[in-house]
């Protein structure tokens, strides 16, 4: 398929701008000026949709089927969402506007925050943080100057990560000054306590968990860990992208985590976009309250809704305004769609991923032979061994199937490992035919081994080579490569999408 | 109680699949949580509102809050109300782009990955340069990110920022510099803009200059002369630009610049109190492995055929853990897809146009109110492009909410970021303003300031 700067041709626009040819327009100063246009595509208007269209007909998403993608919670995004996000009043919104003209506004963020502070069993939050990294490196903001407010910051220079944590943990970490102490899973996928112990001291800031782990199994020492952490006097930081299975059932703060980030964008539904946009608001204890992010949402006394920017002890701003509030306003939507009854959205995404796993754990290699939560590990190891084929490979047939693979090669510490995670959208007709196909894949392993090996078949692209995209980076279009094509051809070329 | 909207297991599919898990019941399955940590209540929401009750409820949020479809308004400081057309609502609700995840499997993904692509390529043809990352959070969080990447290429560990940036921009970087051990210097501006010289003095051993331009008062910065001091300190010039300016304003790489970024919302995104916006950022091409955050690549798949992929990940988190060059993985995908639709829509000649007409009606603006009794236009000596001072000869704050009364916010009260600007407004003027809603503004302005 072309590129858009492949269908353009000079002269042709899709827009017109108000001009006042009776207003003077100032000079730009002339070293100031610019003194080349840049190479913008040039389309009428239904170019561009046709482009974008065609585009879009190119790619995967949740409307298009199951994409059981694991660790990302790709579940079903309600279309109110949209429409309420893009009501003048929510969307044409200045964030500079007074409070008095931003009621609205407040109200909904004020009442996002009670509701996370709910689910999470903390006592305050920040809506700030813009994905769930931002809210890791919120949060280890947060403990940084927690310490520092106690004269323990130079002491306490380490952080514990299990080697099961995503890979936003570590790299968290490092940018917010602090130093890894790395930890080990046990056999039965829980950390492992008796490596831990070892490692929590006077120097332990704090501990990053993702409860369930991104095995997606509880841990059962939960309890255990915490005494470890709190009697050190450290923190403890929940990551929150495995909410989605314990939203009712059970919460952060119960567990005795201090810190907690949601991704809005995985448990409550903001629409991932293709790579974004997110939510990573952060709850927290009431300890760490006065070092949030200002400025903090609050409710006056009057009953009103404000802003507060008079926190003394706070670690500043870590993004503008805010946060992104129209995530904010779907979120909002989608809960107060469940209610309490959001106990029933955990309750459903355990059993599907029980399910799915249970169908599928005589044809794979099952690292952990317990029940899971919300998302599974299986392995190809067996497949590799035995036919050559890896989790790369299966993944890559599952889209003859017509689904999205699952997440592949994580966590670290399974090899050729595929993470499923259905999610509570999908009906039992579609589990069953994923479990099919996944069955049947593993047949034609060793039947068959280069469908596997040379799939997918009927994709727009077949494999792409990413080793040779990396070694000789092209990464935006070469004009000078090509030659502007002839007018008329590029708006007759109506290739076909390639299937 | 009803079968919830957003699930589909029936009583009887929930009976077979619990039989295959050999479980007796679902709470069986949660065996593994201890009981100490489990929940003995339902969670204390209010009850579960049906579709229409929801948007009753939130329309009528929506209903108490004053946007510019209510309002004229002339509030600006970074966040505009340019136009955004219909082709990018109308792309963006595709649900194949709106619903897909980060395009881990380029074969389920070429959609996003092209659009990735032609978006880097554009915020490229606008800024100058050579590479640029998929998005980051906002323009405030890219300049942080910018820091990061100085640190790393210099060794150094200073930083300069102009005071005439962006304050949100300054403060995120601050509360992120902490991490990164770097120590912040800020210069002042001299009458609405930065003096060379002084800068020059700042910029000995420091790892990076960030400054904006136009300015955050809206003023044009002697932008090649900042940037000439800052490379011959060896520092790498941050350039914080506003994209609809870039079709009157020279590119930051042609005159020097190490790395280009700003928020991007002008250009394609509504203002939605905030976000979700796209921040860009981009770079000369000796900082391409350095850089932040996914980068699209083009390769060949195995038939030959043209494809693309996310590429050089061997920067990023989920391969380099702790060495990576940022934390980030979700970016703002969606919202950059909607920039690249709008400059799409914009073209060449259209985006040179919205700065002609932008630049055309402040200029008005600015003779308007320099025209009412009581105002004085600040900085007057010095160009600027949508966006410009006045002194308002009494505290600003009072003269907003003044203002609010007849119907116009008159702009943003500098006072809050700035001492003794207490009595300077900053008043945004974009395409979407006409001559007589300026009009407006010097009437209204004229009556609550005379």
């Amino acid at each position: 398929m072309k590129l858009i700067y492949e269908k353009s041709s000079p002269g042709r626009r899709a827009s017109v701008i108000p001009r006042y040819e009776n207003l003077r327009a100032p000079e730009v100063p002339s070293d100031l000026r610019r003194s080349e246009p840049p190479r913008l595509p040039e389309v009428p208007e239904f170019e561009l949709i046709r482009h974008f269209t065609e585009l879009s007909t190119r790619n995967f998403g949740v409307d298009t089927g199951f994409y059981p993608l694991g660790s990302c919670t790709m579940k079903y995004n309600p279309r109110i969402n949209e429409r309420l996000a893009a009501l003048p009043g929510f969307a044409r919104l200045h964030p500079l506007q007074e409070e008095e003209g931003a009621q609205g506004a407040l109200e909904l963020m004020w009442r996002l925050q009670e509701i996370l502070a709910e689910v999470t069993g903390l006592d305050a939050v920040s809506l700030q943080p813009a994905a769930g990294s931002q809210g890791e490196l919120t949060g280890l903001m947060l403990v940084r100057a927690y310490f520092a407010a106690r004269g323990e910051s130079e002491q306490r220079r380490k952080v514990v990560i299990p080697d099961t944590a995503h890979g936003t943990n570590p790299a968290s970490v490092t940018m917010a000054g602090y130093e890894l102490t790395h930890v080990q899973t046990d056999a039965r996928g829980n950390v492992d306590v008796d490596d831990l112990r070892g490692k929590v001291d006077e120097h332990t800031a704090a501990l990053m968990l993702t409860n369930p782990s991104t095995l997606g199994l509880f841990d059962e020492n939960i309890a255990e860990i915490e005494e470890i952490f709190h009697g050190a006097g450290a923190l403890m930081y929940y990551d929150g992208a495995n909410l989605n299975a314990v939203c009712g059932i059970s919460r952060p703060g119960d567990m005795g985590f201090d810190i907690v980030h949601i991704n809005l964008h995985k448990t409550f539904s903001q629409p991932h976009g293709g790579g974004g946009p997110g939510g990573g608001p952060i709850a927290v204890r009431d300890i760490l309250e006065p070092f949030l992010p200002v400025p903090a949402v609050v409710r006056r006394d009057d009953g009103g809704f404000g802003l507060d920017f008079d926190r003394p002890q706070t670690i500043g701003k870590v993004r503008g305004f805010t946060g992104p509030f129209g995530v904010f306003v779907r979120s909002y939507a989608y809960i107060r769609m469940w209610g309490p009854r959001l106990r029933e959205m955990s309750e459903t995404a355990v059993l599907n991923a029980n399910y799915v796993l249970a169908r599928l754990k005589d044809a794979y290699d099952l690292p952990f032979d317990r029940l899971c939560m919300h998302e599974f590990v299986v392995s190809a190891r067996s497949l590799k061994k035995q036919y050559g084929c890896t989790a790369l490979d299966v993944a890559k047939r599952l889209m003859d199937y017509g689904f999205h693979p699952p997440t592949i090669y994580f966590p670290l510490i399974v090899p050729e490992a595929l993470m499923v995670e259905p999610t509570e959208t999908e009906t039992k007709e579609t589990l069953d035919a994923f479990c099919d196909a996944m069955l049947e894949i593993a047949r034609e392993a060793a039947e068959q081994p280069e469908l596997l090996k040379e799939a997918p078949h009927n994709r727009p692209v077949r494999r792409l080579d990413e080793v040779r995209a990396a070694k000789r980076p092209v990464v935006k279009y070469g004009f000078e490569e090509h030659p502007q094509p002839d007018a008329e051809q590029a708006s007759a070329a109506q290739s076909p999408s390639g299937v | 109680m009803t079968q919830h909207p957003f699930l589909a297991l029936t009583e009887s599919d929930r009976e077979e699949m619990l039989r295959t898990v050999g479980a007796g019941s679902v709470d069986e399955l949660f065996g593994d949580l201890p009981a100490a940590v489990r929940l003995q209540r339902p969670l204390d929401l209010e009850p579960q509102l049906s579709e229409q009750e929801v948007f009753a409820h939130l329309a009528e949020l929506a209903d108490r809050n004053a946007d510019a479809s209510r309002e004229l308004s002339f509030l600006g400081a970074g966040i505009y109300d340019h136009y955004v057309p219909a082709v990018v609502d109308t792309i963006l609700q595709r649900g194949e782009l709106l619903t897909a995840y980060t395009p881990y499997q380029p074969e389920m993904s070429q959609g996003v990955l092209q659009a990735i692509f032609e978006y880097q390529t554009a915020i490229c043809e606008l800024t100058g340069m050579d590479v640029s990352n998929a998005s980051g959070y906002d323009g405030t969080t890219v300049a942080a990110d910018a820091c990061y990447v100085a640190k790393h290429a210099t060794g150094r560990e200073k930083l300069v920022v102009t005071e005439a940036t962006n304050p949100q921009v300054r403060q995120v970087v601050k509360t992120y510099a902490a991490g990164f051990g770097l120590e912040i210097v800020e210069v002042p501006h001299r009458d609405g803009t930065t003096d060379p010289d002084e800068l020059e003095r700042a910029v000995a051993d420091a790892a990076a200059v960030i400054f904006q331009q136009p300015n955050f008062f809206g003023c044009l910065e002697p932008a090649p002369e900042l940037v000439a001091r800052a490379n011959d300190a060896g520092a790498l010039p941050i350039a914080h630009v506003d994209l609809l300016s870039l079709g009157v304003l020279e590119a930051p790489g042609r005159y020097g610049a190490a790395l280009a970024l700003g928020e991007g919302q002008a250009a394609g995104n509504f203002p939605s109190f905030g976000g979700p916006h796209y921040g860009f950022l981009a770079a000369r091409e000796e900082f391409i492995r350095r850089m932040p955050g996914r980068i699209v690549g083009e390769t060949v798949d195995t038939a030959g055929e043209r494809g693309y992929v996310l590429t050089l990940q061997t920067r990023e988190q989920h391969i380099r853990r702790e060495k990576a060059t940022s934390n980030i993985t979700t970016n703002q995908t969606l919202l950059a897809l909607g920039g690249l639709v709008y400059l799409t829509w914009l073209g060449p000649q259209g985006l040179r146009e919205v700065g002609e007409t932008c630049l055309s009606l402040a200029a008005y603006a600015k003779q308007r109110l320099a025209e009412v009794a009581g105002l004085e236009v600040a900085f007057a000596d010095e160009a600027t492009f949508k966006e410009f001072a006045v002194r308002v000869g009494r505290n600003a704050r009072e003269v907003v909410s003044a203002a609010r009364e007849l119907g116009v916010h008159p702009g943003y009260a500098l006072g809050r970021d700035y001492e003794g600007m207490d009595d300077a407004l900053l008043v945004a003027v974009t395409e979407q303003r006409t001559p007589a809603e300026i009009d407006r503004l010097a009437d209204v302005l004229a009556e609550v300031v005379g």
